[in-house]
């Protein structure tokens, strides 16, 4: 094998410890350090939380590279969890992603009940990233039942009473859940972070039958803001 | 009577004690009859890559193989350097070995892609199938997990181990028909949502010979007493949550069931610790060999009551909550210790969250006389203690060292780290594995290249100066099989000078160095047995060839390109000018 054109002269190592002499005798430059902090674009590795203030209610990856979320009001950060725009080297430090997502939150188990079905199912909050995803996800577990339109931020508009009242006069099934401090919410009222957080139970009702929650909920959103 | 004269079933005989592929690989060099007779009674083979031989041929030449063991992905994948769709498909080998191997019973695989569609093939093709590992696989879901309950009559062992699998509801496990009780070992703790709590009742109890089992996050520790009391001969456990409201009950029920599995040797899982109900695994505690903490966050007292509880230790897997105190106490109660790894609790943190520091693993280097593989993630380092650890355990076999900022010097005297890892590869003779972290000059790679004899795996991040370092690698370790490098100044002129090197050793990984697009051809076109892969999201890598190739895998292979590459990863080998135009 002819490797004229690659032919390198070296020194041994040990002898002669002039690091000069040695590149230069290789013909080389030592070359400038490997930057070790990529540029924003590059980093795959971000933990991105949800901004409900912004127009997407599920998240394009990209478009989060190009447009960070400006007004990120997601509450209650974790000192443990990573914040969320400080670039990451891809590949370090190196910890598996399946330890990652293991270690980065704890797991959040709620009881799902339907109105009719013979069964209960249990869902990890965590594993879903918004609302629409957990709606696909009870639209695959309780076949006959699909929550509806969530609109574009996606939360109810509480603010609109009469939007409120078409979804809850529908025959479509609408999700409820038990909140921290036991009271019955409709889904989606708040932040889904917030939701998370503060959900103990679910239980998957007729619109008609939610429209006694409708205004203790409006009342409570109200009296958040 | 000469050897070459003795009948074949006589050296069949013989031949079947030898279980290691490098002797069987041996044997079957000595002469044509030996060739033959060895290949037609080779049971078990292990691919480390598999793309370095086609599963025809592998089948052709070891036709009665009963076990198989695969490796796809580049290791630096597990760190999301590989971009998704890159390769390292199963399918092709299932479906050869299908029709090729019909009574294979063990296929262990690891970083491939698996889909439905080849567990299907499994359940439906291999009438003898026992044994399944998957680890750190994906691309399947647990409607391919149905095919293999449901068909596999004899099986013995379903391990999962940490792959990602897709979950929609289903009742996978209520598959296992009645009338198997065969299973040996369960491993489901990667597993996202519940398995039907009953139909994994019903399943330990009709298995008598349940070794392992391993639970997932969402079965509740007030389920667990119960599963214990039907299994008690367990030997390895993994527990699911590990948490409770505090009750009484709970916990004397719990702490029952564990003083009843008497042959327990490992415990795992530890989910969510609610640190109250620890004690009730005391009762194991005096027994076990196997610990893995790592995914439990509880704090150092905790921690320091648990292992000083356990002095036949011989691994723990644990997080930095441990702390140098927790260290302390492991050093001076398990004496038995051969494996250490401490994971960071919080690796994307800017600031040490916990008092865990070098001074913990020279501890445990000083008070563990069979300590012999070491993974450990902190924050500062010194000369000083690495040498002192190389002088305590000059029987490390696998040393690997993360600090986590990178190029982080000697704390103590701002050096780089050049002598310490020195020490280490000079002291520790029989050193198989060495991952680098810290400030690092070329000095280390001479010190590696001279002194690592019988290394075979090396790890490097963000080290060296130039491409002698590189080369003093290439050149000097004997025994090299592996080297990923992330981030180094390393370019082609110790590339193309050690080509030859990279045809004796398993794979290369280079991304974010300094190797030009051109070195790339030229390595490709010279060396036919070499795959060189160049991996380039942006575009084709001959439109920039002014910039550094981003990331480069090369691997030996008899087999040529593969034929499964995705768009944006390019073989430049001597037809690269078509494949590029």
């Amino acid at each position: 094998m002819d490797f004229k054109e690659t032919e390198l002269c070296l020194g041994l190592p040990g002898g002669g410890n002039n690091k000069k002499d040695e590149a230069a005798a290789l013909e080389l430059t030592p070359t400038p350090k490997a930057s070790n902090k990529r540029g924003f674009c590059e980093t795959a590795v971000i933990d991105l939380k949800l901004n409900l203030q912004s127009k997407e209610s599920s998240v394009d990856l990209n478009e989060n590279f190009k447009n960070p979320p400006s007004n990120n009001k997601n509450h209650d950060k974790d000192p443990a969890k990573p914040s969320a725009n400080k670039a990451q080297v891809v590949g370090w430090p190196p910890v598996r992603s399946y330890r990652k997502n293991a270690m980065a939150e704890t797991a959040a188990f709620v009881k799902v009940c339907m109105d009719g079905a013979p069964y209960l199912r249990k869902v990890d909050l965590k594993t879903y990233k918004s609302y629409q995803e957990l709606s696909d996800a009870l639209a695959k577990m309780f076949s006959s039942f699909t929550m509806g339109n969530y609109g574009s931020q996606g939360m109810i508009d509480f603010m609109n009473e009469s939007k409120l009242m078409d979804l809850l006069n529908s025959s479509d099934y609408v999700p409820t859940y038990e909140d921290k401090d036991g009271d019955w919410m409709l889904v989606g009222d708040v932040p889904w972070e917030m939701f998370v957080d503060s959900c103990k139970r679910m239980r998957i009702m007729k619109g008609s039958e939610a429209i006694g929650l409708a205004p203790r909920a409006m009342e409570k959103c109200k009296s958040r803001t | 009577m000469s050897y070459s004269s003795l009948p074949e079933d006589v050296l069949e005989h013989v031949f079947s004690f030898v279980q290691s592929d490098k002797d069987r690989n041996v044997i079957s060099l000595v002469c044509k009859s030996w060739y033959e007779i060895e290949r037609w009674c080779r049971r078990r083979i292990f691919v480390g890559n598999c793309y370095a031989v086609s599963p025809r041929m592998a089948i052709r030449r070891f036709p009665e193989v009963r076990s198989v063991e695969l490796k796809g992905k580049p290791h630096f994948a597990d760190f999301n350097l590989v971009p998704e769709g890159w390769g390292g498909y199963v399918y092709p080998w299932i479906r050869a070995m299908a029709g090729g191997y019909p009574w294979l019973e063990e296929l262990k695989l690891k970083r491939m892609v698996v889909t439905d569609e080849s567990l299907e093939l499994i359940a439906k093709s291999l009438k003898n199938f026992k044994v399944l590992v998957l680890s750190s696989c994906e691309g399947f879901s647990t409607h391919g997990l149905a095919a293999i309950a449901a068909d596999c009559k004899n099986l013995k062992e379903l391990d999962l181990w940490e792959s990602d699998v897709e979950d929609p509801s289903g009742n996978w496990l209520s598959k296992f028909p009645d009338t198997c009780t065969s299973l040996v070992s369960l491993n489901i703790a990667c597993l996202g949502s519940e398995v039907s709590f009953s139909a994994l009742e019903r399943l330990v109890v009709r298995c008598p010979n349940l070794r392992t089992l391993r639970l997932n996050r969402a079965v509740p520790l007030e389920k667990l007493a119960h599963l214990l009391r039907q299994a008690p001969q367990l030997v390895e456990l993994g527990t699911g949550t590990y948490s409770a409201d505090l009750r009484p009950d709970i916990f004397s029920n719990l702490a029952g069931a564990f003083s009843g599995c008497k042959e327990l040797k490992s415990l795992s899982g530890f989910w969510d610790v609610v640190p109250a109900y620890l004690p009730a695994v005391y009762s194991v505690c005096s027994g076990l060999t196997t610990l893995n903490l790592s995914y439990a966050t509880i704090q150092s007292p905790d921690l320091i009551k648990l292992v000083s509880q356990c002095p036949k230790l011989q691994c723990l897997w644990v997080l930095d909550y441990i702390e140098d105190s927790g260290l302390e106490a492991l050093a001076a109660t398990c004496k038995d210790l051969r494996e250490l790894r401490v994971f960071p609790s919080e690796p994307f943190g800017d600031e040490p969250n916990v008092s865990l520091t070098e001074q913990g693993l020279v501890l445990v280097s000083e008070g563990c006389p069979k300590l012999e593989s070491v993974l450990y993630f902190c924050r500062r380092m010194s000369n000083d203690a690495l040498v002192t650890i190389a002088k305590n355990r000059p029987s490390m076999i696998r040393f690997r060292l993360c600090i986590i900022d990178p190029q982080t010097p000697d704390y103590l005297t701002l050096e780089p780290l050049d002598v310490g890892f020195g020490a280490i590869v000079q002291h520790c003779k029989d050193l198989r594995r060495l991952s680098l972290s810290g400030l690092l000059t070329d000095r280390v790679f001479e010190y590696i290249g001279t002194y690592a004899k019988k290394l075979e795996m090396l790890s490097v991040a963000f080290a060296g100066e130039s491409d002698l370092g590189l080369h003093h690698v290439l050149s000097g370790c004997d025994s090299l099989r592996k080297l990923e490098i992330m981030d180094c100044p390393f370019g082609d002129k110790a590339l193309l000078a050690n080509a030859a090197k990279l045809e004796t050793m398993r794979s290369l990984w280079m991304s974010s160095c300094s190797v030009s697009f051109e070195a790339c051809k030229l390595l490709g076109q010279k060396m036919p047995r070499l795959n060189v892969e160049v991996i380039d999201e942006s575009g084709p890598p001959d439109s920039r060839p002014e910039l550094p190739v981003k990331k480069l895998y090369i691997y030996r292979t008899v087999t040529g390109r593969r034929i499964d590459m995705p768009g944006f990863v390019w073989n430049v080998g001597e037809d690269s000018a078509l494949r590029l135009s």
